[in-house]
């Protein structure tokens, strides 16, 4: 069976996430949920730590899921994983479960519960080897809490704590390499993805991480049509921009070999997918003179190292 | 009746508890290491490397990982113990609410020690009451039996269809938890037998019927399932008594939420928690044999606070007198506000914090009116350089 017809039958009867959810028409995180759980085999237990994905599928007495779904707080979806893995590990071994299909533990988190206040749960959960997939559908901010800026939001992108303003110009610190960060726990399997049109990319490393013989790392680019400013019907493209233009490369680090899974066939320059969304706008104002070649420059720069470390 | 001497083993409470945790042998234990609560850790740790315990010990990287996995594997499916002290509660503050909100019935002892700052490792009950309102149910030992004792009773209390809520057992920092007193344990197999098999309505892992745990809540339900948890915590009470006398047949000793001692025909009394109620009986004892009419009430139970048992045991005492383990800058002591809202009008003292001993000669200086509020801090002299 092609992959896309086994996803599709996933979705049939009770897919792991079902719609009537209440996330934005266009947002990225329920393509990447959707995709990353329907590649996985055999049962499923969800981990969320706070955050749209918790409150938009969640809100009582009503739920979106069907498969069992963990929620404790913001900064501990990773610990919540550990815990879940350590009694699953108990009460296997003792006769309290099932033996027949392996199950995949699965943590969804954005990138505020990931790169910022859920890092050390997420670096102490890689370290002590638990077996569990960790998703951080990376839509580059606090949208949840209305569009603050995370240490994943880009260089000279406006978020509601980092303005842009007559004398200043969006977030100007360069965002953090969590993929790399992860995969210097030594885990058996990291890699970089993203939402909609590259469904492929990440429904192959989903399969992969979750036969990972140990805890494995997404980090997965998700568009929010809110926070980046574009309409929600040109999600795809929009997400094609930024792995086209190699502003965000997708890649694997599989037992420490890194690996391109996807070369542009023509990298295209940054600047038509900064313009396609209001969060770059105050860019193009004569007064950000240079900011645009300065961002080029890193993505190019940040995108040379990647192929040197891939192998070229 | 007291420990048999002549069956007791000679332990400090942390021991005792590692005792306790072997026997009864729980799935999942994530850990992580606070003064003066390591003991317990180190032992059970100790336990496992000797085939002694089988749980999976999780060594995590924060306290408030330590909680968060700790209710993980508790609402999964798994029975569940931690340990912690002080800053390690302060930080797992947050995850103890939401542990009570999703009922999840962990097992902690909590090493009373107090908060920073200034950093210090001694004892006083600072951090049992910055979680006063947590909806976790806090049993205070008077002693390492009394230590074991609960940790024994903990689990079936914490796991009882009528309470799933967290059940932390505090035990006064380095006066129980380093300090060595015969202990007498139960076997193993009375142990198992007591404490059976872990049943929680709705696990997780239950993967033929999914649930949806931890779900978002918005004005019209919220409050519906805070009163829904504060009335486990209400009804704990009562199976709490239960178990300490179902225990009590295995091990002839008294457990009960309050102990009132000699406070037959007493004008005046004590209240206090934890092992500082040892120094009270003996201070009680002296001034007993000097004519006075004094006694003490030890609260073992605060929270759930057992309110008309306190009224009840103070009613014919002309004053009470409580002594807390912990200040209220800007307010009034915790445990003198709980006992005043039971019992009406009483006498306040603050004492021990950090570590501060407490002598039977500060308690007889209280019990004749000659004491400050704060007792046991230095006056007017120089501060020792």
């Amino acid at each position: 069976m092609s992959r896309l017809k086994a996803l599709v039958r996933e979705e049939h009867g009770t897919p792991p996430l079902r719609g009537g959810h209440s996330l934005c028409q266009g947002c990225g995180i329920p393509m990447v949920v959707r995709t990353v759980l329907d590649s996985i085999e055999g049962p499923k237990v969800v981990v969320s730590a706070t955050g749209c994905l918790e409150v938009a599928t969640t809100r009582f007495p009503t739920t979106a899921w069907n498969v069992p779904w963990l929620h404790l707080a913001f900064e501990n979806a990773a610990a919540g994983a550990s815990g879940v893995e350590a009694a699953y590990r108990a009460l296997r071994r003792r006769g309290g479960l099932p033996q027949d299909d392996e199950l995949t533990i699965v943590a969804f988190a954005g990138d505020g519960g990931t790169y910022d206040i859920g890092l050390q749960a997420l670096s102490g959960a890689l370290e002590r080897g638990h077996r569990f997939v960790f998703v951080c559908y990376d839509n580059e901010a606090y949208m949840n809490t209305g569009i603050q800026r995370s240490s994943a939001t880009p260089f000279g992108a406006a978020t509601t704590t980092s303005p842009a303003g007559s004398v200043s110009f969006g977030k100007l610190q360069q965002r953090k390499d969590l993929t790399a960060i992860a995969a210097a726990h030594a885990i058996p399997y990291a890699a970089q993805s993203a939402a909609g049109p590259h469904w492929q990319d990440l429904s192959v490393k989903a399969e992969r991480a979750a036969k990972a013989d140990g805890p494995a790392f997404l980090n997965v680019l998700a568009d929010c049509p809110l926070g980046w400013g574009h309409e929600a019907h040109v999600s795809p493209s929009i997400v094609d921009g930024a792995v086209e233009s190699c502003f965000w490369p997708l890649y694997e680090i599989d037992h420490g070999e890194w690996r391109l899974t996807y070369r542009p066939p023509e990298k295209r320059p940054v600047e038509p997918w900064l313009r396609s969304q209001k969060r770059f706008a105050h860019l193009f104002a004569p007064e950000a003179e240079g900011m645009l070649d300065e961002i080029q420059q890193r993505v190019d720069a940040d995108w040379a190292r990647l192929v040197e470390r891939c192998g070229g | 009746m007291a420990t048999d001497l002549t069956q007791a083993r000679l332990l400090t409470g942390g021991e005792a508890i590692v005792e306790a945790m072997c026997q009864i042998d729980p799935d999942v234990v994530p850990v992580y290491p606070i003064t003066p609560q390591t003991p317990i850790i180190q032992g059970y740790a100790k336990a496992i490397a000797d085939g002694r315990a089988h749980g999976e010990m999780v060594n995590v990287e924060s306290e408030h990982s330590a909680m968060s996995a700790a209710i993980a594997a508790a609402v999964a499916g798994a029975r569940t113990m931690t340990a912690t002290s002080s800053q390690g509660l302060a930080l797992m503050a947050e995850v103890v609410y939401i542990a009570a909100s999703m009922r999840a019935p962990v097992v902690m002892t909590l090493g009373n020690r107090a908060l920073s700052g200034p950093i210090n490792i001694h004892c006083d009950h600072s951090d049992s009451m910055l979680i006063r309102d947590s909806g976790a149910i806090q049993l205070f030992a008077e002693s390492a039996q009394e230590a074991y004792d609960l940790t024994v009773l903990a689990p079936r209390l914490a796991e009882h269809p009528d309470v799933l809520l967290p059940v932390i057992v505090c035990v006064d920092g380095f006066t129980l938890t380093h300090s060595a007193e015969p202990v007498e344990l139960l076997d193993g197999e009375q142990v198992r037998g007591f404490v059976g098999e872990y049943r929680i309505p709705h696990p997780l892992l239950d993967l033929a019927t999914p649930t949806t745990q931890g779900p978002f809540a918005m004005p019209d339900y919220y409050f519906e399932l805070r009163r829904q948890q504060a009335a486990a915590i209400e009804g704990s009470l009562a199976v709490c008594a239960a178990l300490g006398e179902e225990l009590g047949e295995l091990t002839g000793r008294r457990l009960a939420a309050v102990e009132p001692y000699r406070l037959d025909g007493a004008r005046r009394a004590l209240v206090c928690l934890g092992s500082t109620a040892g120094t009270a009986k003996d201070a009680v004892d002296e001034a007993r044999d000097d004519g006075e009419e004094v006694g003490l009430l030890r609260v073992c139970s605060y929270r759930p606070f057992p309110a008309v048992a306190v009224r009840e045991s103070l009613a014919d005492v002309d004053e009470v007198i409580v002594l807390d383990r912990a200040d209220s800058p800007g307010g009034s002591p915790p445990l003198a506000v709980e006992v005043a809202y039971a019992a009406g009008p009483v006498r306040s003292h603050v004492y021990g914090l950090g570590g501060r001993d407490l002598h039977p000669a500060d308690l007889r200086g209280i019990f004749a009116g000659d004491a400050g509020h704060y007792v046991g801090l230095r006056g007017g002299e120089p501060c020792p350089a």
